[in-house]
C-alpha cells in the first residue's frame, strides 16, 4: 500500500504529471512466442536399413516422415522406397504431401496426395488417412488412395512397442495393402495386394534419436498380385535379414 | 513503466517512505558445469545461479537489469507483492528488455523472507537464468536461528530447452526411462498374479496412459547452488547451532523430496510466509516452492542434505559440514514411483472402463497394496476425514471405493488401535488422491510434511468469505503434450477477470496425472488446508493429480497478471492464463481502458 502514497502525493503535487499516468493506462497485449502457436519440426525415419533376401537379393529401404506445423496442422512429406543395391534402380518409391489435423483425442486425419514411381507407369492417387494410437498401445496408420484413374486400394500399418528393458525394445510390425480394382499395369491386383510383417530389435543409443536395429521381415503377395508377379517372372514374397537404425533429428 | 520510473523518483524525494537500495544486475550467457556435463546457458552477473539479493522490508529497491543476450529478456520477482508493471513478464507486465538495454525495476518491498527471481522470457529459467531473494523482515523473527544458507535446487538437462519441448512434442515419452517393461510383467504377474496383471496392463493400456509417467523429464543432474551431487555444495557450521536453510526449488520440472539423514527439520517458513512449526523428516518442495527449516547439528560432523526427485530418477546433494571437504554416505534413489488408478481419478472417458478389474489391478501394483489399506484405514479416522477435501471425496476413484467396501470390516473391529495407528507417516495425505502412488513416505519411517500441516504463523488477511468461486480445471493431452486450463491452451483462452476488493475462492480440478504447481503473480494463494485464518499463504500451490485443491485470493493488486502452471514445458505448452484485475485505486488504468483490446487481443 506504501507505494501509492508517492502515486497519490503526486497527483495531488503536480499537474505536469498527468499525461505521465495517462500513458501508463496503456495496457499491454500480449503478442510474445507464448501466445502463438507453438510450431514444432522433426524428421523421423522410422526405417532406415539394409535388406538381405533369401534370394542373395540386397536391398536399400527408408521409410521417412518431415513434418512441421502446430497443434492444430501439420503438413507431412511420407516417403518411403527401395533401392536394388546390385541393379542400382530404385525398385520403389512413394512420395506423399499430406496436411494432418486432430480428429479425437488420440487421432488424426490426413488428407493429399500420393506420387509413385513403381515399376511399370507413373501413378498419382489422392490419399485420405487415418493416425494415431489406439487401445493397449498400437499405432496405427490407414489410408485410402483413389487413383487418376479411379483405381482405389487401402492400407493398413500396425506398429507394437515391446520393452525389453527401457532401452532395448522389440518392434513389431504389419503391414497389408488392400487393393479395390485391379490396376494390371503395375502388377496390382484386386483384393489382398501384400503384406509384409516384421520384428525388430533396437537399442536407443542416443536418446531415442539413434537407434540401431537388426531384424527379420517377411513379405508376401496374394492372390492375383502374386499371379501378376508370377507371370512377369518376379518373386511373390520370402524372408529378409535387416540392418538400420531408427533415427530422429 | 514511465510510471514506475516516476514513483521511484517521487520516492526518492520522500525520505519518509524508508530506504532506498539500488542493485545491479546483468544478464549473460554463461557456461554451466554439472560435474557430469557442461553447457551453454544463462546467468545472471556471470554466474548461474545468479547471487543472492538480500533486501529489507520497507526498503524501497531499484534493480538495473542490463541484457548483454541478443534476445529480449526479463525478470520476474516469484513471490514479490508489487506493482503489476514491475512484475516482469513480457507481454503482460511490460514489453520486456532489449538486447543492450537497461531496465530499471523499481518496487517497495512490503514483506520478508525467501524468494527467488527468474526470466519469464522463452526457456530463458530453465536455461539458468534464476537467482534467489532473502528479505530481512522489519521486525523480529519468531524463530532464532544462528546462521542461514540459501539451498537453490535446479534440474539442469544436456540437452537444450528447445529441444527438449519438441522432443517432448514429438514423442511425449520421449525423456521416459523408468517405463514398464516385460521383466515388470513378470516381477508383477510373480507377486500378484498372471491375470492380475495382465488385467492391471490392460486398464492402462486401455486408457494409454503409463504408470511411469511421473517425471516429463527425466536425465538431468539435479544442481544445489549450481553444484552437482560430485561437486557437492557444503554449508559450513558449528556444532549446536542452529542453521536456517533456504530451500527453493528453482527446478523447470522436477519435484524434489529433501532429507537430512541425521537431522530433524523444523519448517517454518513455505513461500516466503511464516508458518507454525512443524517438525519433520522429511518433505516434497513442488517447481517454485520455497520452504524454510531450520536444523541444528549437534555433532562435529558431516550430514548429505539429499534431494531426490519425486519420479526417483535423479537427485541432488550437497553437504552440511564443520569444515570444507568433510562428506556423509549419499543414500541410494527408492523404487522408481508408479501412478495407480486412484491418480487417474480426475479423468474423463474411463465409464467404459471394467471398474472391478482395474480395481485389483490397482491394488496389486507396486507397493499400492500396502498404501491401499493402511491409507485407508487411515483416514477412517474421523479428524482426518474432517479435514479431506468433499470434493476430492466425491471425486474418489470408484475403483477405490469399491475396494474401500470390499475390506473385511471384520477383520477390522478385530484390529487393536495400536496397530492401526500408522507409526511410520503412512502413506495417506489429503492433499493427494486416496491411493495416489504419489504420496510420499518419509526413508527413515518419520514424518512426511503434507500441505495439512501447514498454518499460518500470522494471518496476512482478515478471514471472510468469498465473493465468488471460480472452476479451473486442469488439463491435458500426455499423447500430443499439451496442456490446458479448462480444455482451452493460453493461445486461446481469454484472460480472467477479477474484480479489485473481491476475494475469489479458486477450485483447481486436476484432471490430469501430472501434478502442476500452480504459480499465480501479484496476489497471494491462501491453500484451504481447513484451519480457517490459519490458512497458509503461498504463491505456488501444487495439485496432484486426480485431486482437487481450493485456494482463496484476496483481490487487492489491480494490472493484470500471469496465473500460469510453473513446469516450463507446461506453461509453454498452454497451461498459463492472463489474470485482469478491473477497478481498485488504478481503475483508469487497470479497468475500464483495457476492454477493447483484452476482447480483442486475446479472442
Amino acid at each position: 500500500m506504501k507505494f501509492w502514497t508517492p502515486l497519490i502525493a503526486s497527483t495531488v503535487l503536480g499537474l505536469g504529471v498527468i499525461p505521465v499516468l495517462a500513458s501508463a493506462q496503456e495496457r499491454i497485449q500480449d503478442t510474445t512466442e507464448r501466445k502463438q502457436p507453438l510450431n514444432v519440426w522433426g524428421a523421423q525415419f522410422e526405417e532406415f536399413e539394409y535388406r538381405y533376401s533369401e534370394d542373395d537379393e540386397e536391398l536399400g529401404v527408408w521409410d521417412t516422415d518431415f513434418f512441421y506445423g502446430t497443434d492444430n496442422f501439420k503438413a507431412r512429406w511420407l516417403s518411403s522406397g527401395e533401392y536394388a543395391i546390385e541393379g542400382r534402380s530404385y525398385e520403389k518409391v512413394e512420395n506423399q504431401l499430406v496436411g494432418q489435423i486432430p480428429i479425437s483425442k488420440f487421432f488424426d486425419a490426413k488428407a493429399g496426395i500420393r506420387f509413385d514411381t513403381p515399376e511399370g507407369p507413373d501413378r498419382t492417387y489422392a490419399v485420405l488417412g487415418f493416425a494415431g494410437l489406439a487401445p493397449q498401445w498400437f499405432e496405427i496408420d490407414t489410408n485410402f488412395y483413389v487413383s487418376k484413374d479411379g483405381d482405389t486400394s487401402a492400407d493398413l500399418d500396425a506398429e507394437y512397442e515391446l520393452l525389453l528393458t527401457n532401452y532395448w525394445i522389440l518392434t513389431a510390425s504389419l503391414d497389408a495393402t488392400v487393393a479395390f480394382s485391379e490396376d494390371r499395369e503395375i502388377g496390382v491386383g484386386k483384393g489382398l495386394v501384400s503384406t509384409e510383417t516384421g520384428l525388430r530389435l533396437s537399442y536407443d543409443l542416443i536418446g531415442r534419436a539413434f537407434s540401431p536395429y537388426v531384424g527379420i521381415v517377411h513379405e508376401r503377395k496374394y492372390g492375383s498380385t502374386a499371379d501378376f508377379a508370377r507371370a512377369d517372372g518376379s518373386g511373390t514374397g520370402g524372408w529378409l535379414a535387416v540392418v538400420g537404425a531408427r533415427l530422429f533429428f | 513503466m514511465k510510471k514506475a520510473l516516476f514513483a521511484g523518483a517521487v520516492c526518492l524525494l520522500l525520505p519518509t517512505i524508508g530506504l532506498a537500495g539500488e542493485y545491479n544486475l546483468t544478464v549473460d550467457r554463461v557456461e554451466i558445469d554439472t560435474g557430469d556435463f557442461v553447457k551453454q546457458g544463462i546467468g545472471y552477473n556471470g554466474k548461474s545461479p545468479g547471487p543472492v539479493m538480500r533486501f529489507k522490508e520497507g526498503e524501497n529497491v531499484s534493480i538495473n537489469v542490463t541484457n548483454n543476450l541478443n534476445e529480449t529478456t526479463s525478470i520476474h520477482w516469484h513471490g514479490i507483492i508489487l506493482p503489476f508493471d514491475q512484475d516482469g513478464v513480457p507481454g503482460i507486465s511490460f514489453p520486456g528488455i532489449a538486447p543492450g538495454e537497461t531496465f530499471t525495476y523499481n518496487f517497495p518491498i512490503t514483506q520478508a523472507g525467501t524468494y527467488w527471481f527468474h526470466s519469464h522470457s522463452g526457456f530463458q529459467e530453465p536455461d539458468g537464468a534464476y537467482g534467489s531473494i532473502v528479505i530481512e523482515p522489519d521486525g523480529r523473527e519468531p524463530f532464532r536461528y544462528d546462521r542461514d544458507y540459501v539451498v537453490q535446487l535446479t534440474d539442469k538437462h544436456p540437452d537444450s530447452s528447445e529441444r527438449v519441448m519438441r522432443n517432448l512434442k514429438v514423442m511425449s515419452d520421449y525423456y521416459n526411462r523408468e517405463q514398464q517393461t516385460v521383466g515388470e510383467f513378470f516381477s508383477d504377474a510373480a507377486e500378484n498374479g498372471l491375470m492380475n496383471t495382465v488385467k492391471d496392463r490392460m486398464a492402462w493400456g486401455d486408457m494409454r496412459m503409463m504408470k511411469a509417467d511421473v517425471e516429463d523429464l527425466q536425465g538431468f543432474t539435479g544442481l544445489i547452488n549450481g553444484k552437482g551431487p560430485k561437486q557437492n555444495w557444503t554449508g559450513i557450521f558449528e556444532p549446536g547451532e542452529r542453521i536456517r536453510l533456504r530451500f527453493i526449488n528453482s527446478s523447470a520440472m522436477t519435484y524434489f523430496d529433501i532429507r537430512i539423514p541425521g537431522l530433524n527439520m523444523t519448517v517454518v517458513q513455505a513461500d516466503g510466509n511464516n508458518v507454525q512449526p512443524v517438525n519433520v523428516d522429511e518433505f516434497r518442495i513442488g517447481v517454485a516452492e520455497t520452504y524454510d527449516v531450520i536444523v541444528r547439528p549437534k555433532d562435529e560432523q558431516a550430514y548429505t542434505i539429499f534431494a531426490e526427485s519425486m519420479g526417483r530418477t535423479g537427485y541432488a546433494r550437497a553437504t552440511l559440514a564443520t569444515e570444507k571437504g568433510m562428506e556423509a554416505a549419499v543414500p541410494g534413489l527408492r523404487e522408481p514411483a508408479r501412478l495407480t488408478m486412484a491418480d487417474m481419478g480426475g479423468m474423463t472417458g474411463m465409464s467404459g472402463m471394467n471398474h472391478g478389474g482395474m480395481g485389483k489391478g490397482d491394488m496389486m501394483g507396486s507397493g499400492t497394496m500396502s498404501g491401499m489399506d493402511h491409507g485407508a484405514m487411515k483416514d477412517m479416522d474421523h479428524s482426518a476425514m474432517k479435514d479431506m477435501d468433499q470434493s476430492a471425496m466425491k471425486d474418489m476413484d470408484q475403483s477405490a471405493m469399491k475396494d474401500m467396501a470390499g475390506m473385511d470390516h471384520s477383520k477390522m473391529a478385530n484390529m487393536d488401535h495400536g496397530s492401526m495407528m500408522m507409526p511410520e507417516g503412512g502413506a495417506s495425505d489429503p492433499f493427494y488422491a486416496q491411493g495416489s502412488g504419489l504420496i510420499p513416505t518419509a526413508a527413515n519411517g518419520g514424518k512426511f510434511l503434507s500441505y495439512a500441516d501447514l498454518k499460518a504463523q500470522k494471518p496476512l488477511y482478515e478471514e471472510r468469505e468469498p465473493t465468488r468461486e471460480i472452476e479451473l480445471r486442469l488439463t491435458g493431452n500426455m499423447e500430443r503434450y499439451i496442456w490446458s486450463i479448462n480444455d482451452v491452451k493460453y493461445e486461446d483462452a481469454d484472460p480472467i477477470r477479477l474484480k479489485y476488493g473481491e476475494r475469489v475462492r479458486f477450485k483447481f480440478v486436476n484432471e490430469t496425472m501430472m501434478t502442476h504447481p500452480m504459480h499465480l503473480h501479484g496476489m497471494w494463494s491462501i491453500l484451504d488446508v481447513g484451519a480457517g485464518q490459519w490458512n497458509p499463504i503461498k504463491h505456488t500451490v501444487s495439485v496432484q493429480p486426480g485431486t482437487t485443491v481450493y485456494v482463496e485470493t484476496e483481490v487487492d493488486a489491480p494490472g493484470q497478471w500471469a496465473f500460469h502452471c510453473h513446469l516450463s514445458y507446461h506453461m509453454a505448452a498452454g497451461m498459463f492464463r492472463k489474470i485482469i484485475v478491473e477497478g481498485g485505486p488504478e481503475s483508469n488504468q487497470a479497468g475500464s481502458g483495457e476492454h477493447s483490446d483484452a476482447i480483442g487481443g486475446d479472442a
